[in-house]
């Protein structure tokens, strides 16, 4: 996330003076804060078409986007955020409630877009994210290997794949330490059945379920990377895209850069499927994003209005066709390409994934899984002293954030 | 000199030390003895999220905090005695250990883990980059001096370059398949993975602190040889003294002020470690004490952050200073006291 940070915190697109496709002139200063990816690029382009609209595209942009919409006046007016981010601001009460503005100016979007929290309409969704299983369709045709379903199916083609040895490592995986191996634990924990919290805001997970999901990580071992637990979604794009390995359970947004034919010796080569279940009846093992925006409170009427027209303009039919494969778009006017496969195989499978759980509890949860679960895998402590340490550790913050008593 | 003149001099670096020092340490220490937590409440929320085509809709009860009429948080504190220290050292966890006698547990507690590496690294590079900076600037002093600015020069370059971007240039050049790993794979014909085991990572990060802060003690001891009283030496010579005893029982004793002042710098900076554990990716290895107190005060994604161990952890940080400065304050002390007579 650090050379992220480094890459992307300048990375200030300033686009007054070229208003092309806009339909109006845009009169209001603007400001957004988003992440950084290929999506946001698009959306924040087609914005400043308008004029008067400076975009920050930042990865760190978690980190900073509470506290800068807490200041009066907002340091930003639009937020570019997921539903695992949005989670301050709606605690903190810092963006509007946007019905008003999706009546007169939303008459494109779809009702599936509104992201509304009791009954409120809080955001205004733009596409869905997700992980999936990409694989290398070349070498799995070669070798004879059905495109593995479960996580089971999965490493039993690595091992075949281990043994044909056709690539440096049969597997890459986003674990490294922090957010990203957290993550790997939260997609698979529902998929083994298991559920976060009890009704008194404790920790569940040193259960069975916790168990079969340690149990499952550790296997991929055999298969990825020795230095996995560095490796973050970029590092294993990069792995795919030089031909390094063969599967990985990745974020939909990354699939788009297996064809660029500037950076991947893999062009064509990399299929999509849904993600992998964790038992063989059960839901594919990942959870369901959506990234979208939503309008600071501490700003004038007319700014909000300024900028939600402005938003809207961004999310637009015409910002989708120019770049259709960045992302998994609710936008109309979004044709799904063969990239897109995967991501929708596991967002409509039946039974579905979850969404991301986004509470403050399993924020603090998340990070007691990211701090606790590499001692499991660098062999230091067993399955059950690991789901020990990391209820331990959640019990202790959230008895600090006032979670628990 | 004036007390007025001293004091106009000194005043603007005084007000200077208490408003970004001071004033932030006794903050930080009233708040490692306070927690400061919103108040909650349990409501029912319903959530929609989309899906590829419908939308799913979940009412679940959630933890919020309360917001008062202006939109603010409404957030209480209370004075929790020296519980956020208990919750950093978890010593109940290290006597457990300790009356097992298992090392590895005592290493699953992330300050014992954590002062453990960090304690290793000031105390194993500190020789280190004594040893190298003083031999550098001997070779630059007897270096011809046609040769001696870009020797100078390259010297220098580590230290020129952020601490950061020197760490992460070192990660990118070891890993995976960086340019030196692939190096040493054709060398050896084997598969090498520098980061996937602690002591590998440790190893380059010895490297790395060697490589960044020898330049800072050439430069000093360089300046410092300058000074040495060449009758002395002369002397020295003609008694007929080797190379090695010269500098032994001549230079280094010469020397001796500056020793001190680079081990105290050192100690200083080298506790406070920070850019190698985020440069080399390391956490799930190795991680240092200023490491823990950053990733306390990181917030998660839903804005939590642990401001009272973090600021516990970051007292324990600088006691622990205070501690390992002790030795080599006392003997500067001395010799000032005794220069003073």
């Amino acid at each position: 996330m650090f050379l992220k940070k480094i890459a992307l915190a300048g990375v200030v697109s300033l686009m007054g003076s070229a208003a092309l496709a806009c339909s109006y002139q845009n009169e209001v200063p603007i400001k957004s804060l988003s992440a950084g990816f290929e999506a946001w690029k698009a959306v924040t382009d087609a914005m400043a078409e308008c004029g008067n609209f400076q975009a920050e595209l930042d990865q760190e942009f978690r980190t900073k986007q509470p506290a800068a919409f807490e200041a009066n006046p907002s340091l930003y007016h639009i937020g570019g955020v997921s539903n695992g981010t949005i989670t301050p601001l709606l605690n903190a009460g810092t963006i509007r409630p946007l019905d008003d503005l999706v009546e007169k100016y939303g008459a494109n979007l779809s009702p599936n877009q509104l992201i509304r929290i009791n009954g409120q309409i809080m955001a205004v969704a733009m596409m869905v994210n997700t992980q999936h299983l990409m694989y290398r369709s070349d070498i799995l045709a070669d070798l004879g290997i059905e495109t593995p379903t479960t996580w089971d199916e999965v490493y039993a083609a690595a091992e075949k794949i281990k043994e044909a040895g056709v690539v440096e490592y049969p597997l890459g995986a986003t674990m490294k330490s922090g957010w990203n191996l957290a993550q790997e634990f939260v997609n698979l924990y529902p998929g083994h059945g298991g559920t976060f919290f009890n009704d008194d805001n404790t920790t569940a997970v040193n259960s069975e379920a916790g168990l079969a999901s340690l149990e499952t990580m550790k296997k991929a071992l055999e298969f990825t990377d020795p230095e996995v637990l560095v490796s973050d979604s970029t590092y294993v794009q990069q792995q795919f895209q030089q031909g390094k390995i063969a599967m990985a359970n990745l974020w939909a947004s990354r699939a788009g850069a297996m064809n660029d034919e500037a950076e991947s010796q893999v062009v064509g080569k990399v299929a999509m499927a849904a993600a992998p279940k964790a038992t063989a009846d059960g839901a594919p093992a990942t959870t369901l994003w959506w990234d979208g925006i939503v309008i600071a409170k501490n700003i004038s009427d007319e700014e909000a209005e300024a900028a939600f027209r402005l938003a809207m303009e961004g999310l637009d039919t015409e910002m989708v066709q120019g770049a259709n494969d960045a992302a998994i778009w609710l936008v109309g006017g979004y044709e799904p390409t063969e990239i897109a496969a995967g991501a929708i195989a596991t967002a409509t499978a039946n039974p579905a994934p979850p969404a991301y759980p986004s509470t403050t509890q399993m924020g603090l949860l998340h990070t007691a899984l990211g701090n606790e679960l590499p001692a499991f895998l660098t062999g230091e402590r067993d399955a059950a002293a690991t789901l020990a340490a990391v209820e331990e550790a959640y019990t202790t913050s959230a008895k600090e954030a006032g979670v628990l008593e | 000199m004036k007390f007025k003149t001293f004091a106009a001099f000194v005043g603007p670096s005084v007000f200077m030390m208490l408003l970004f020092i001071a004033a932030p340490l006794v903050s930080v220490f009233i708040q490692s003895f306070q927690v400061t937590q919103p108040i909650l409440e349990r409501v029912e929320v319903e959530t929609c999220t989309p899906g590829f085509l419908t939308q799913t809709c979940t009412t679940e009860v959630k933890t919020v905090p309360v917001l008062d009429e202006t939109g603010k948080t409404v957030t209480e504190t209370r004075w929790v005695g020296l519980q956020s220290y208990k919750n950093v050292l978890q010593m109940d966890k290290f006597w457990d250990a300790v009356g097992q006698g298992s090392w590895n547990d005592m290493m699953q507690v992330d300050f014992w883990r954590a002062l453990r590496f960090t304690l290793t690294y000031t105390l194993l590079t500190l020789p280190l980059v004594l040893g190298v900076g003083l031999a550098i600037a001997i070779a630059v002093n007897n270096a011809t001096r046609s040769i001696r600015g870009p020797i100078i020069f390259i010297s220098l370059l580590p230290f020129i370059i952020t601490p950061v971007i020197g760490a992460l240039s070192i990660y990118w050049l070891f890993v995976g398949d960086g340019i030196l790993t692939a190096l040493m794979e054709r060398w050896s014909g084997q598969n090498i993975s520098m980061f996937a085991q602690a002591w590998t990572i440790e190893l380059l990060m010895y490297f790395y602190k060697v490589w960044s802060s020898a330049p800072f003690a050439f430069v000093i001891f360089y300046a410092g040889l300058q000074t040495v009283n060449m009758d002395t030496l002369e002397s020295a010579v003609i008694d007929g003294a080797s190379r090695w005893e010269r500098l032994r029982h001549v230079i280094i004793p010469h020397l001796m002020p500056l020793i001190v002042f680079i081990a105290l710098i050192h100690l200083m900076d080298t506790y406070r470690e920070f850019e190698a554990i985020v440069g080399f990716r390391s956490q799930a290895h190795v991680i240092s004490l200023q490491w823990l107190t950053y990733d306390f005060m990181t917030p998660d994604d839903a804005g939590n952050r642990a401001m009272s161990r973090a600021s516990a952890s970051a007292m324990l940080t600088m006691i622990g200073i205070v501690l390992l400065l002790i030795l080599p304050l006392r003997r500067t002390w001395r010799d000032h006291k005794g220069s003073a007579h």
